[in-house]
């Protein structure tokens, strides 16, 4: 039998702060890398492949070359600083041609279209990145296809507001049909509307407007275009389009409509079938097929609506996810309010499968980025083999290997890297449900 | 709760006729859920609606907005009979407010957003008046300090009175309850049910499936108890609790009450 004291508490006990912690490096060391003979055994053989690593890379990124004219100066002044055995990295190659790298065969004097277009485009996503900036910005994002197309290919000022007037004709239309005939429908009333100003009405009245008031600016041609230039044109365009078009298809996969649904099905699975290089080649005659005869397809577009359907099948994917992760009660409630479908989606659903997306979505953005060096085999200058291609055909670079690549390498990583903090950022921003 | 009970008396229901239920039958699959219900509410009617799990309480009041679908017979709300139009389901869905047994709050909004969305988009009313109304529901609910937070920082006795804020803000007819405190403590389970007395007093119509039977003594002009998918028994609350006519509802009386 256990005995005890009746006891009853008189005055209730004041929080006191919790007992000091130990802190400081020893201590975090010896809980996170010594704190069993397991962790220590890893730690050390850990420090010893960073060692070894390091001492192999850091002579050769000590021995650096900046300035140089060939790889053989490049490896006379190493041998001649260092020592006959040293070996040594040849920046002077990137000191060389970095414009290349960046620009491709863009030409030099208009370097500042795609410079200008670049900072602009800085503006154009930053009330995207940034909800707190003032959403008038948002206008000047929305146009900002439009200029940077301009920017980049020059030509008539007519043939981009057009195309805006073509997206004006589909708004139009969508306005009027919409409370009638329910979004989807009108939706495609729309695009039917804009198609067929764009195939028809595009190319005569641009070059009638520009007879008139003539707005024109040099032609650049698409293969004139290269290096980060192309990757950036073609990442962020696809980039953009895919993530509207992946949340219309996980819709359309989950749709009670079966056309609707197994069309997206279709279409997920068989992108998702088939790599995208295979598209890249076969789309090129496919597209030719299609389109009336003489229209040349530009090829840059023709690669950027593949990489575009290629990123919205696995984004759509990701968001069904996303979708599948919402408590039914969610759906249930917005009903409930006399919400209808599409206010639903937009307003209740869509907000949190996004959210819970992101880091998928992310994922699919940095693959899609450096997806975009596959343009390589389509005949494209990339920034990783076309560029570097060009460089080592050069007679005074020929044979260098690890510096265009660790160059380009670096860039892709910086910007890539840039996109995961950003979507962590967001995340911890839009955390709401505090559990 | 019998303390808190509210005064029949005063209490008004209208010849109006809110829910007009015919005949009605719904299946899941093969599984005969609900089977010929009718039933009449009128307007300002409490109804408490009891029964075993399963027994298909809640799949009845669903079907009264539309969230679920029922295969034959007839609903009419308000005068606006449930059929495949959207049209039609949209209008009911508007006049009819509905509180879930998990709240089913949207995490992503803030409280106030939470309780002035359907106003904006459904009712079309300017962003000023809808929060003005929902500041006023909420106080109604007594947690107007808490609008600007997120639903994830309030306890589940407040998060059930901000969604019946919620509902209440689209100024519905008709209000459903099903099983509104089944999820709390029993300490906030008060909270809500006052917020829900209050509601009646106002004359509101409501539909309420809950085991609260102290609830139902003190509110409810009439009781239904379902099994099976039927109605069993229906009766004023004095005469369903202490002369129970058949012999389910007997039974199930002495598990709920008894032990
Ligand atoms: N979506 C569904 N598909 C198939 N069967 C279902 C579905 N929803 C409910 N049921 C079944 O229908 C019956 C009635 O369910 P309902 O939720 O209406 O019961 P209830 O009376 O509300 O019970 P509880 O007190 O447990 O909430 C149950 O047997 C349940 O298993
Ligand atoms: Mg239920």
């Amino acid at each position: 039998m256990t005995e005890f004291t009746p006891f009853v508490r008189k005055d209730m006990l004041e929080p006191r702060d919790p007992p000091g912690n130990q802190q400081g490096p020893i201590a975090w060391a010896r809980e996170n890398l010594f704190s069993g003979p397991m962790n220590t055994v890893l730690t050390l053989l850990g420090i010893l492949a960073v060692g070894w690593l390091a001492l192999h890379i850091i002579p050769w990124l000590m021995h650096s070359v900046w300035n140089a004219n060939s790889l053989s100066e490049c490896r006379a002044i190493i041998a001649q600083t260092w020592g006959p055995d040293a070996t040594g990295a040849c920046w002077a190659m990137v000191r060389e041609r970095w414009h290349q790298y960046v620009f491709g065969f863009y030409p030099m004097d208009l370097y500042w279209r795609p410079t200008l277009a670049f900072l602009l485009m800085l503006v154009a996503i930053a009330p995207v990145l940034y909800q707190s900036l003032p959403r008038k910005m948002m206008w000047f994002t929305a146009l900002y296809p439009f200029i940077c197309y301009w920017l980049l290919w020059g030509g008539t000022l007519w043939a981009p507001i057009v195309v805006l007037a073509g997206f004006g004709l589909f708004a139009l239309a969508f306005r009027f049909a919409a409370p009638k005939l329910g979004v989807p429908v009108s939706a495609g009333l729309g695009l039917l509307a804009a198609a067929v100003w764009w195939l028809f009405v595009q190319t005569p009245l641009s070059t009638a407007l520009n007879g008139i008031i003539p707005l024109s600016i040099r032609d650049v041609d698409s293969d004139q275009f290269g290096g980060f230039l192309l990757s950036i044109v073609i990442g962020i365009t696809a980039i953009s389009a895919s993530l509207p078009m992946g949340i219309l298809l996980a819709l359309g996969r989950k749709s009670d409509m079966l056309l609707v649904k197994s069309l997206s099905v279709m279409f997920i699975e068989f992108i998702r079938g088939v790599p995208l290089i295979t598209l890249l080649f076969t789309a090129s005659l496919l597209l030719q097929y299609f389109l009336p005869p003489g229209s040349n397809f530009d090829i840059i577009l023709r690669v950027i609506i593949l990489v575009t359907l290629f990123a919205a099948a696995y984004i759509a994917e990701v968001i069904r996810g996303g979708l599948a992760a919402l408590p039914r009660g969610q759906y249930e409630a917005a009903d409930a309010l006399g919400l209808d479908y599409w206010q639903a989606q937009r307003l209740i659903i869509m907000p949190q499968a996004l959210k819970i997306s992101i880091p998928g979505i992310v994922s699919s953005f940095i693959g899609l980025f450096k997806d975009t060096t596959l343009v390589a085999f389509v005949g494209l200058m990339d920034p990783l083999k076309g560029i570097t291609a060009v460089v080592r055909a050069d007679i005074n670079w020929k044979g260098i290997y690890w510096e265009p690549y660790i160059f380009a390498g670096t860039i892709f990583f910086l910007i890539c890297f840039g996109m995961s903090r950003y979507s962590m950022w967001l995340e911890r921003k839009l955390k709401t449900d505090h559990r | 709760m019998a303390e808190q009970a509210i005064d029949l008396s005063k209490m008004t229901i209208s010849d109006e006729v809110a829910v007009q239920i015919s005949n009605m039958n719904k299946w899941y699959g093969q599984f005969h859920v609900l089977r010929d219900v009718n039933m009449t509410v009128h307007k300002g009617e409490r109804i408490v609606i009891c029964g075993p799990s399963g027994s298909g309480k809640s799949t009845l009041i669903r079907c009264i907005n539309r969230l679920e679908e029922h295969q034959s017979g007839q609903i009419v709300v308000d005068g606006t009979e449930l059929t495949n139009d959207l049209k039609n389901i949209d209008k009911v869905r508007s006049e009819v407010g509905m509180v879930f047994q998990h709240f089913n709050l949207f995490p992503h909004l803030t409280i106030l957003e939470n309780c002035t969305l359907a106003p904006i988009w459904v009712r079309k009313i300017p962003k000023r008046e809808a929060e003005e109304t929902a500041m006023h529901f909420l106080s109604k609910v007594k947690i107007p300090d808490q609008a600007h937070k997120y639903p994830g920082q309030l306890s589940g006795g407040q998060q059930q009175r901000v969604a019946i804020a919620r509902s209440l803000c689209m100024r519905p007819r008709i209000m459903l309850f099903d099983e509104p405190t089944s999820a709390l403590d029993p300490e906030m389970i008060k909270e809500v049910l006052d917020t829900m007395i209050s509601l009646a007093e106002e004359g509101m119509t409501m539909l309420c499936v809950t085991h609260e039977m102290g609830f139902a003594q003190a509110v409810a002009n009439r009781v239904i108890f379902m099994d099976k998918g039927q109605i069993v028994e229906q009766n004023s609350p004095r005469e369903f609790f202490n002369n129970p006519q058949s012999e389910r509802t007997k039974l199930f009386l002495s598990q709920i009450l008894g032990h």
